[in-house]
């Protein structure tokens, strides 16, 4: 089997059933290999970010979306990749954050860690909590360079309303 | 020193509920020696089962000492017939295996376990275990079930279940 030269594909549009299967049925109508993804709803839209293993141009691939984008109102955007599959990084450590929602709690938090010596590897965060008190949660996974316990001070020095949680990531592979 | 090959998902064996054994003589050390070599070339395993080298039989081994940072252990475990007979608690932990190269995911297992098993011998053994060392035999008892991990994984939301927090900040 010979290597497919590896896109990252992303689509946004609205919501709506079907979108998924849409794309997938294309791609494997033009005899593309699908990789590593990330889907997920955000905000009403629905967010694509897909490894997409096939030949040609960013050009060629916008065009064979050309009708899908047109029937979901999606919006495509294509990046050349230079590496392949398998090139996951194994995180190992776990940030949980959570406080009343306000402005800058993001931009603190990951300030912080990112001095601390935290690649990133995963973020998911939402907000919850009833509207007239939300609440911000995330949930963070990354390589600490620099041990653990850089980031443990780091946090430790965060806004007394900012509630984080730090924990290894032992992997077991048995 | 004879390494065997790790068969990878998806080889049906990996999918099978294994036999037990029954006799426990020369030709069962010489796979455990085998099995046992076999872990240890594995990059950073912890734990192999009989079945991830293509030996349909109730063979495992647990060897909690090879874990990145000291965690409590009974030390480099072979386990003939092992049998979890009791669990208490869960905690959410990262795996991966042998058999799924270049994959991991998040998975409960219950925090302790009592098991009993045998040993090449044929002497009945019994053991308490907790954390790591629980989640390696529960995984490899899983391999003699025809389970993978990938049949337990959670998704990442899960992860604010975690079991102890390291160190929790304003925790007034
Ligand atoms: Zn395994």
């Amino acid at each position: 089997m010979k290597t497919p030269h590896w896109k990252l594909l992303t689509l946004v549009g609205p919501d709506r059933p079907g979108i998924v299967a849409a794309v997938s049925r294309v791609l494997l109508g033009a005899g593309a290999e699908l990789g590593e993804a990330s889907m997920m709803r955000l905000g009403g839209l629905f967010t694509i970010m897909l490894m997409v293993g096939i030949d040609g141009d960013g050009v060629h691939l916008k065009g064979l979306l050309e009708s899908v984008r047109n029937e979901f109102k999606l919006r495509v955007h294509v990046d050349e990749l230079n590496a392949g599959l398998h090139r996951r990084i194994d995180p190992d450590a776990r940030v949980t954050v959570y406080g009343a929602d306000r402005v800058g709690i993001v931009a603190e938090v990951t300030d912080a860690l990112a001095q601390a010596g935290l690649s990133i590897t995963d973020l998911r965060s939402d907000v919850a909590g009833s509207e007239d008190k939300p609440i911000y949660i995330m949930n963070i996974e990354g390589v600490a360079q620099q041990g653990l316990p850089p980031l443990e001070q780091a946090l430790a020095r965060l806004s007394s309303d900012i509630r984080v949680t730090i924990a290894p990531i032992e992997l077991m592979r048995g | 020193m004879a390494l065997r090959d790790i068969i990878l998902y998806p080889d049906n064996r990996l999918k099978t509920a294994c036999e037990a054994v029954d006799s426990f003589n020369a030709e069962l050390r010489d796979f455990v020696n085998d099995l046992l070599d076999t872990c240890a070339s594995g990059p950073g395993a912890v734990g192999i089962a009989a079945p991830q080298v293509g030996v349909l039989q109730r063979i495992c081994i647990v060897d909690a000492t090879r874990a990145r940072k000291p965690v409590p252990n009974h030390g480099k475990l072979i386990l003939v017939n092992p049998e979890i007979t009791a669990w208490d608690g869960f905690a959410v932990g990262r795996e991966g295996c042998l058999s799924v190269p270049d994959y991991t995911g998040n998975v409960v297992r219950a925090e302790k376990i009592r098991l009993s098993a045998y040993d090449l011998d044929g002497n009945a053994l019994s053991f308490e275990m907790e954390g790591y060392e629980a989640r390696i035999a529960q995984h490899e008892i899983d391999h003699l079930d025809g389970i993978l991990f990938l049949d337990r994984l959670i998704s990442r939301g899960a992860d604010l279940f975690q079991r102890k927090p390291a160190k929790s900040k304003a925790a007034e």
